[in-house]
């Protein structure tokens, strides 16, 4: 279920990228497609009745059913990146407004 | 109209991702993964190099990777040199925020707020208690859930607290960025340290210890409360740059 | 009341959670792509982060659920709020 809604969002993002025409909103809808997009591959490693991948007093031995750690190590590193394209293109966009004036795209290069 | 096609490309890609995922027996259906069929039960074992002798809490000695974190195991010791190339993402990020945002004269942005005293204190007083929760995050990495990316990041959330609840408050920029070169210069060190001792950049070259203990795991715990510093004070910068602007 | 307790501790409690969390998951992120506000978006956007940390503890995946809820919820939303202040668009009455 996760997973479909994970699709979704997915398009979602791809769907604002495409169609908005407002700065912040674009750095917006690539936000949303992250989030989907790290939701996804974390269901790719879901187990049913799975534990986190820990080991601890009550899971202590490899023969425990762990839930795939490999996924999550890999959206770990994927959301800290993320936060730096997003605090990069804050930075953009905040440029872009300094020199025109506004944050939309149609508004921009008239003067 | 513009509007539409957009809509009917994005549907038609989701539909198509959903149709070939679905009718596809390699692709398990969600919840019936099969972790021993792939390259994470070696992570979980503890024998990508075939030297298994099995794992428990609390008893083993000397395993191969020391944390009982699995997920530490692999940022940090199986794929280390992969997190090495992601901080020095975030480092190029930050420098990049710095060069579109900063200025030679800076100030604290003019904002329309006056915080009074009672504001100011109790930001002190939470300000330790947020800084020592993330300290705590960074060095029980290897044994509990967080380590250094969330740990760093609550570092860089106490500083943006008393950004907001002080109008004229700012940090030590220039220290930060000497203590982030620090951190990361070390990084690279310790990975040089094991080539020479064993052979392999960013090897384990210390004691694992057993399982589950605080002193255990070699370099992991180094390398992660690293990763805090450099990553807390990177975003502390980034924080630094968003809240200031050029004063005439 | 222990037929409730048993209810709630077979995994159809995670089953309903995760349908719903599915459910507000689209609706939010609808929302934060079409709403005309911008500051309206950010909360928006900062609330599906905060879904999603849900939808990472569901799914078993702590150490991902912990920065999430640190980085994704806490200081892309106070990044996008400070470029907002900063150029004047929200805040200034």
């Amino acid at each position: 279920m996760i997973q479909f809604a994970a699709i979704i969002l997915m398009m979602l993002g791809l769907y604002g990228l495409l169609t908005q025409r407002n700065v912040i909103k674009i750095i917006i809808s690539l936000n949303v497609l992250e989030i989907g997009l790290n939701l996804f591959i974390i269901s790719v490693g879901y187990v049913d009745g799975g534990i986190a991948p820990i080991f601890t007093g009550v899971a202590s031995t490899n023969a425990v059913n762990f839930v795939d750690p490999l996924p999550q190590a890999l959206v770990l590193t994927a959301i800290v990146i993320g936060v730096g394209t997003t605090a990069l293109g804050l930075a953009l966009a905040k440029n872009i407004y300094q020199k025109y004036g506004t944050f939309e795209l149609d508004e921009m290069g008239e003067e | 109209m513009k509007n539409f096609l957009a809509f009917v490309a994005s549907m038609g890609l989701g539909v198509m991702i959903i149709l070939s995922l679905t009718s596809n027996e390699f692709f398990p259906e969600f919840g019936s993964a099969d972790v021993s069929s792939r390259v994470s039960q070696g992570y979980i074992d503890r024998d990508v190099t075939e030297a298994n002798v099995g794992v428990e809490f609390g008893v083993s000695e000397n395993l191969e990777s020391g944390p009982a974190n699995i997920v530490t195991a692999i940022v940090a010791d199986y794929r280390s040199f992969d997190t090495l190339g992601e901080v020095t993402v975030l480092f190029v990020s930050s420098l990049g925020v710095a060069l579109l945002l900063g200025t030679a004269v800076q100030g604290r942005i003019k904002l329309d707020f006056r915080p009074n005293f009672m504001l100011k204190v109790g930001s002190r007083a939470l300000f330790g208690i947020i800084l020592m929760t993330g300290v705590f995050i960074i060095i029980h990495g290897h044994l509990t859930p967080g380590g250094g990316f969330p740990g760093g990041t609550m570092i860089a959330s106490s500083i943006l607290l008393l950004y907001l609840a002080d109008d004229q408050f700012r940090t030590k920029v220039t220290s930060f960025k000497v203590l982030e070169s620090f951190a990361g210069s070390l990084y690279v060190l310790i990975g040089i340290a094991g080539l020479f001792i064993a052979d392999y950049f960013l090897v384990n070259f210390l004691d694992n210890g057993v399982l589950g203990e605080l002193f255990s795991a070699g370099i992991v715990p180094i390398i992660y409360v690293l990763i805090g510093l450099k990553v807390g004070s990177e975003i502390s910068g980034i924080i630094d740059n968003f809240l200031t602007e050029e004063v005439a | 009341m222990s037929n409730v307790i048993d209810y709630f501790q077979a995994y159809q409690l995670v089953d309903w959670l995760s349908f719903m969390i599915s459910i507000l998951l689209v609706v939010l992120a609808f929302l934060a792509i079409n709403s005309k506000s911008l500051i309206k978006a950010v909360m928006f956007i900062s609330s599906l982060s905060m879904l999603a940390v849900v939808g990472f503890v569901v799914m078993k995946a702590p150490d991902v659920a912990v920065t999430e809820a640190v980085i994704g919820s806490g200081l892309v939303t106070s990044l996008f709020v400070f470029t907002l202040l900063g150029v004047g668009k929200v805040g200034q009455k």
